[in-house]
């Protein structure tokens, strides 16, 4: 889109978007990959779309992944609260969640012209079993060596109880070795919490910032766009790896 | 003092006790060592957030153990007054627990003077210290899914109040109806770190 990096765009979950443009506008959605649909026309993803004043477009649910996003030449110019325009699920900050009717204006963040490519080169989301990488700790010594067996040895399978706060995952439970509180600590996206029945919650981009349930393990960084595109009923496996020292 | 690792981008200082967080807190927001991105002071803890691509993690790892708490000066911070409507959910179960009784349980919780330690868990959250040692109660085993805004709760050594509607684990003993949060306040939270509460009992919330 030639926006600014720091420009605002909408994050579609399972598709249902259909939205109207009274002027004339550039679009583009990546992400989970779905069917477009412009007044009748149907339209690919990662690609510019020019669409002309008074069209519709609609997102439909997507073939594989769970969130799709569609961006606007020039980003939205909602309103940003501590410096972010971004909807906060768990804190309440930044605007609401869009409901229909409403107006959201588009902004001016470009940054430059259209980038002179015809389709982006994004992968699609795969739909089969994850391969989700992890780093132990800080808190695996509160659970079992059994547990952390469990952990790489079984699929855990994401449950529809699941949102930008964190994933809840069903699968064997993982055994704390210990009794007690563990006094809450600041956590990070990417944590794999488990609260006392044993299932895991793998923190998202809303999660709390501090938890009194003990982190098992972290998923790497780069781990984690893929996990935000698991859809409900796929299976994680989680394989530890460490760091280079 | 240990420096536990926490995912690619963080560590967890663990720290022993809140002194120790808020005197390394402060020595590592006076003195930043270079790429951290966050910091995030808690009851006996400290989460560093680093950016790997501007700092050398086993390095950080090194700087961060060498780090001496700075000596944390007395609080003389503002003073806030809280007052409380006292009809929790818990408050007859706290007050069975502690055997201190309904009345038992609000004095010692208005006779106390409170300090507020760190924020987290939600925008307006203070985890205020201070408690009445005989109203160390543990958390809920199962967190309800929706506590209202206002309510004033316990749990372990802390109290705090619910800033918005959320799923809670503490003890609810009764509600305010201060506000905790505005974002339009220059400084929005009412309950920062060094600032001084104390709660009446009220009959009206008002």
């Amino acid at each position: 889109m030639g926006n600014r990096e720091t420009a605002a765009c909408l994050e579609v979950t399972l598709g249902g978007l259909a939205v109207r443009f009274p002027d004339a506008a550039w679009i583009a959605v990546t992400g989970a990959p779905c069917r477009i649909d412009r007044n009748g026309r149907s339209e690919a993803v990662n690609c510019a779309i020019r669409v002309a004043p008074g069209e519709v477009v609609v997102l439909d649910r997507p073939t594989a992944g769970l969130r799709s996003y569609l961006a606007v030449r020039g980003g939205f110019a909602v309103a940003a609260e501590l410096g972010s325009r971004s909807t906060d699920l768990l804190s309440g900050l930044g605007p609401a969640a869009l409901c229909p009717g409403d107006l959201v204006p588009i902004g001016e963040d470009i940054a430059g012209p259209l980038p002179p490519i015809d389709v982006a080169p994004v992968a699609a989301p795969s739909a089969a079993a994850l391969t989700v990488r992890v780093l132990l700790g800080p808190r695996q010594d509160w659970f079992s060596p059994d547990a952390l067996h469990t952990l790489t040895r079984s699929p855990y399978v994401v449950t529809s109880q699941s949102n930008r706060i964190g994933v809840r995952l069903d699968g064997p439970p993982l055994t704390r070795s210990r009794g007690g509180e563990l006094p809450s600590e600041g956590m990070v996206a990417g944590a794999l919490q488990v609260p006392p029945n044993g299932k895991p919650v793998l923190f998202l981009a809303d999660h709390p910032v501090t938890g009194g349930y003990p982190v098992i393990a972290v998923v790497r960084t780069d781990d984690l766009p893929v996990v935000a595109q698991a859809v409900p009923g796929q299976a994680l496996s989680f394989r530890v790896t460490s760091l280079a020292s | 003092m240990k420096v536990l690792p926490c995912g690619d981008e963080a560590f967890l200082i663990e720290a022993g006790d809140l002194e120790t967080v808020l005197g390394l807190n402060a020595a590592l927001t006076g003195c930043p060592p270079p790429g951290i991105t966050d910091l995030v002071p808690a009851a006996s803890t400290l989460l560093v957030r680093f950016d790997p691509r501007e700092t050398d993690r086993a390095g950080l790892a090194r700087r961060l153990a060498e780090t001496a708490p700075l000596p944390v000066g007395a609080r003389s911070g503002e003073e806030v007054t809280v007052p409380v409507v006292y009809d929790g959910e818990d408050l007859a179960a706290v007050a069975e627990h502690t055997g201190l009784g309904i009345g038992g349980v609000i004095t010692a919780h208005t006779s106390a003077e409170y300090t507020v330690a760190f924020g987290g868990f939600a925008p307006g959250w203070g985890y205020l210290t201070g408690l009445d040692p005989r109203l160390h109660v543990p958390r809920l085993e199962t967190s309800r899914t929706r506590v209202p805004a206002g309510t004033v709760a316990i749990a372990g050594e802390f109290s705090g109040i619910y800033p918005r509607p959320s799923p809670g684990g503490w003890r609810l003993l009764g509600h305010t109806a201060v506000t905790l949060w505005d974002s339009t306040r220059p400084v929005p939270a009412l309950l920062r770190p060094g600032v001084r509460v104390r709660f009446t009992a009220v009959a009206d919330a008002g």
